[in-house]
């Protein structure tokens, strides 16, 4: 997909201004906030569960070769084949010839990250292979030709009316009088349609949510049951999964599937959680004759041994973006590229370059809601924050901010001169912004007053009240 | 260089490990070996009777629906109350599960098939391996007993699970499968299955009955007794 990080002031203020997509937004709350609230109160083990996943990950990361190597021997062992792809383009290679060596004319796909990643879908149509999405969300966005807007729920940004209003675009061989008022109507139209799509495809694509090294077994997290029937009517399964994915054992891979559901969905557990290892075997009746695995670095590797190696313990819940104040005003696709919210803003720039995703790392207010939620207990803010100084150090960052920085360090590093500076400077827009209580133009703060009011100072600064209150 | 060995040792060279490292090779093959289990939350560690209702509450608040029986003999008349109950056409799909090899369908209205599904079948009947109660899960395991389309193609899915299978948490859950496996390698698919299929895709709203089965149904056979 074209990389529109870049501008992501422009995506954002665009999409403060769409209605549709505001309207959308407003579902994010309900759906997730406080389901993943209930679930988490409903298990007493979750904050030890958590700090057990961090260890393990951690400890999978410090061996992570050594994992891969008793992966790959479980996965030759049980009859499969695992592909090791350094970038996307190797990566699309290998999925390319296997297609081809089957003559594979369509492809379906159950919900895969990777696939966005190194941009699968446009490749493979470019090569003459049709990509059917199945998951119903990501089948509404590649009907729109759009992105995903969220990781777990693809289609967030898109209202029901424009989902129907899609459907009557697109699925032209049924009735045009046909009722599509209500979601179920909507659902069971797509389950109908893609039901024939399961059974033409010749090859199937999954991601993982895990590789089990201890067993060589990918595993799936669905709740719709469309991964499973990519994955287990064509001829040929191939599962895309970035190196990181790999876990040790069944039981570690247990630990994780308890914060998983809890933390995207608030559910205790997502409806299928399919092992699947190797092809069918003798006596099987049905399954796929072909297990590939890609493996794919694509930029991880260069994430191991810096600031930013935590960042490979995701698990791709979705919990940093259900939470992140920015999230929920601007939505996915301002981000302008496959990860959104604070986890993209934190991988984009270590997987496509600082100097085009930026802006991402700044668009935070470091609330911390992203790390007090994070299931694998991540430091998102601060690695936002190692972001911000790498592109400061590499002088990236716009002229006006790094001159606004230097005038804030030079009076920061004047204690007297800055308390007296504030001071008088709350004292005065105290003064002036008494009788409304807050701003609706300031002179130097247009870009906020254009969104919504300045709340005034109330007259003191906040070391005034903290050496107040001591 | 192959892309494996690019991808390797680009690993290693950040890890700053050499090859051969006995004390890294240990750390692995030890979590390998005692697959240690990290924390079981004490949700399922229940005696027998409680742990299936556990189960049976945790299903059903995933929409499945429970009913138990005395015997697997049962099973024929409580699928052919369940299918008229539920308005679905008397016919079944399923494997060659020995434990429902024996049932007698001959005084039952239903039309038995056997075999994987294509896709036009409306209901399946399937046994698992086990189950767990912390999540109110089936856990089915493929092969020709079970075959894995069974689960996801026909509209409704009977799925029969004694009693006694039925364990408080993952953990115990992978202890039976290593012991029915012989502790060898996974069985091809293992579907870990709460309820039926549902997607929230459209304006975040669960709707169920998305790609896989819009019903499931469990029959719970005999008591648990034991530990």
């Amino acid at each position: 997909m074209e990389m529109r990080s870049p501008t992501f002031k422009a995506n954002a203020h665009k999409a403060l201004h769409d209605p549709n997509l505001q309207q959308a937004l407003g579902h994010v709350r309900a759906g997730f906030i406080d389901k993943r609230q209930k679930a988490v109160d409903a298990l007493p083990e979750f904050e030890a569960l958590r700090d057990n996943a961090r260890d393990i990950k951690n400890h999978t990361l410090a061996h992570l070769d050594l994992y891969l190597d008793a992966y790959e021997e479980k996965v030759i062992e049980s009859g499969g084949k695992v592909h090791w792809a350094s970038t996307a383009e190797d990566a699309r290679r290998i999925v390319l010839d296997i297609c081809r060596s089957v003559d594979a004319r369509t492809v379906t796909k159950g919900k895969t990250m990777i696939a966005e990643e190194i941009a699968l879908n446009d490749f493979l149509e470019d090569q003459g292979i049709e990509p059917v999405e199945t998951d119903l969300g990501e089948y509404i966005v590649q009907l729109r030709r759009e992105p995903p807007s969220h990781i777990i729920a693809p289609a967030v940004h898109v209202t029901k009316d424009q989902v129907e209003a899609d459907f009557r675009r697109t699925h032209t061989d049924l009735p045009p009088d046909r009722d599509l008022s209500e979601a179920q109507s909507l659902l069971t139209e797509a389950r109908g349609v893609l039901r024939q799509r399961f059974q033409e495809a010749d090859v199937g694509i999954t991601g993982a949510n895990f590789l089990i090294a201890e067993t060589g077994t990918s595993v799936i997290v669905t709740n719709e049951g469309n991964g499973d029937l990519t994955q287990i009517l064509p001829k040929v399964h191939i599962v895309l999964a970035s190196i990181e994915k790999v876990t040790p054992t069944l039981e570690d891979v247990s630990q994780i599937l308890r914060l998983l559901a809890r933390s995207a969905t608030g559910q205790d557990s997502s409806n299928y959680t399919t092992f699947s290892t190797g092809p069918r075997r003798e006596g099987d009746p049905d399954g796929p004759d072909q297990y590939h695995v890609v493996l794919l670095d694509n930029g991880r590797t260069s994430m191991l041994g810096t600031h930013y190696q935590e960042m490979l313990r995701c698990i791709r819940c979705g919990a940093c973006m259900n939470h992140c104040p920015v999230y929920q005003e601007v939505g996915g696709h301002s981000y302008g590229w496959v990860y959104p919210g604070p986890m993209g803003a934190v991988l984009t720039p270590a997987l496509t370059g600082v100097d085009k995703a930026g802006h991402l790392p700044n668009a935070s207010s470091f609330c911390g809601r992203c790390e007090q939620v994070c299931p694998m207990r991540i430091p998102l803010p601060s690695m936002m924050r190692h972001w911000r100084e790498d592109e400061f150090e590499r002088h990236l960052s716009p002229p006006t901010f790094r001159w606004g920085l230097g005038l804030w360090g030079w009076f920061a590093r004047r204690p007297r001169l800055y308390q007296f500076a504030t001071k008088f400077a709350m004292r005065v827009l105290g003064n002036l912004g008494s009788r409304r209580g807050r701003f609706r133009k300031l002179p130097l703060a247009g870009g906020w007053t254009s969104e919504r009011d300045l709340p005034a100072p109330q007259g003191a600064t906040f070391q005034e009240m903290w050496a107040e209150r001591k | 260089m192959s892309q494996r060995d690019t991808v390797r040792s680009a690993i290693r060279r950040a890890l700053h490990a050499g090859e051969g490292d006995a004390t890294r090779d240990a750390a692995v093959a030890e979590r390998l070996g005692q697959r240690p289990r990290g924390i079981v939350p004490k949700r399922g560690d229940l005696p027998p009777a409680e742990r299936v209702a556990l189960f049976r509450t945790m299903a059903e608040r995933a929409d499945a629906t429970v009913e138990q029986i005395g015997k697997t003999d049962d099973v024929p008349e409580a699928v052919a109350r369940y299918l008229r109950d539920r308005n679905l056409p008397a016919s079944l799909r399923m494997g060659a599960d020995a434990r429902l090899a024996s049932l007698d369908w001959s005084g039952s209205p239903i039309d038995v098939a056997h075999g994987p599904s294509d896709g036009n079948d409306t209901a399946a009947l399937s046994h698992a391996t086990t189950g767990i109660a912390e999540i109110g899960a089936v856990v089915l395991t493929s092969g020709p007993d079970n075959p894995t389309t069974l689960n996801f193609l026909p509209d409704a899915h009977v799925v029969v699970i004694d009693a006694g299978d039925i364990v408080g948490d993952y953990e115990t859950a992978w202890d039976r499968i290593r012991v029915a496996t012989g502790d060898r390698t996974m069985p091809r698919t293992v579907n870990i299955i709460v309820g039926p299929s549902r997607s929230g895709d459209i304006q975040q709203t669960i709707l169920l009955g998305a790609h896989g089965p819009r019903n499931v149904h469990i029959l719970i056979v005999g008591e648990a007794d034991g530990g």
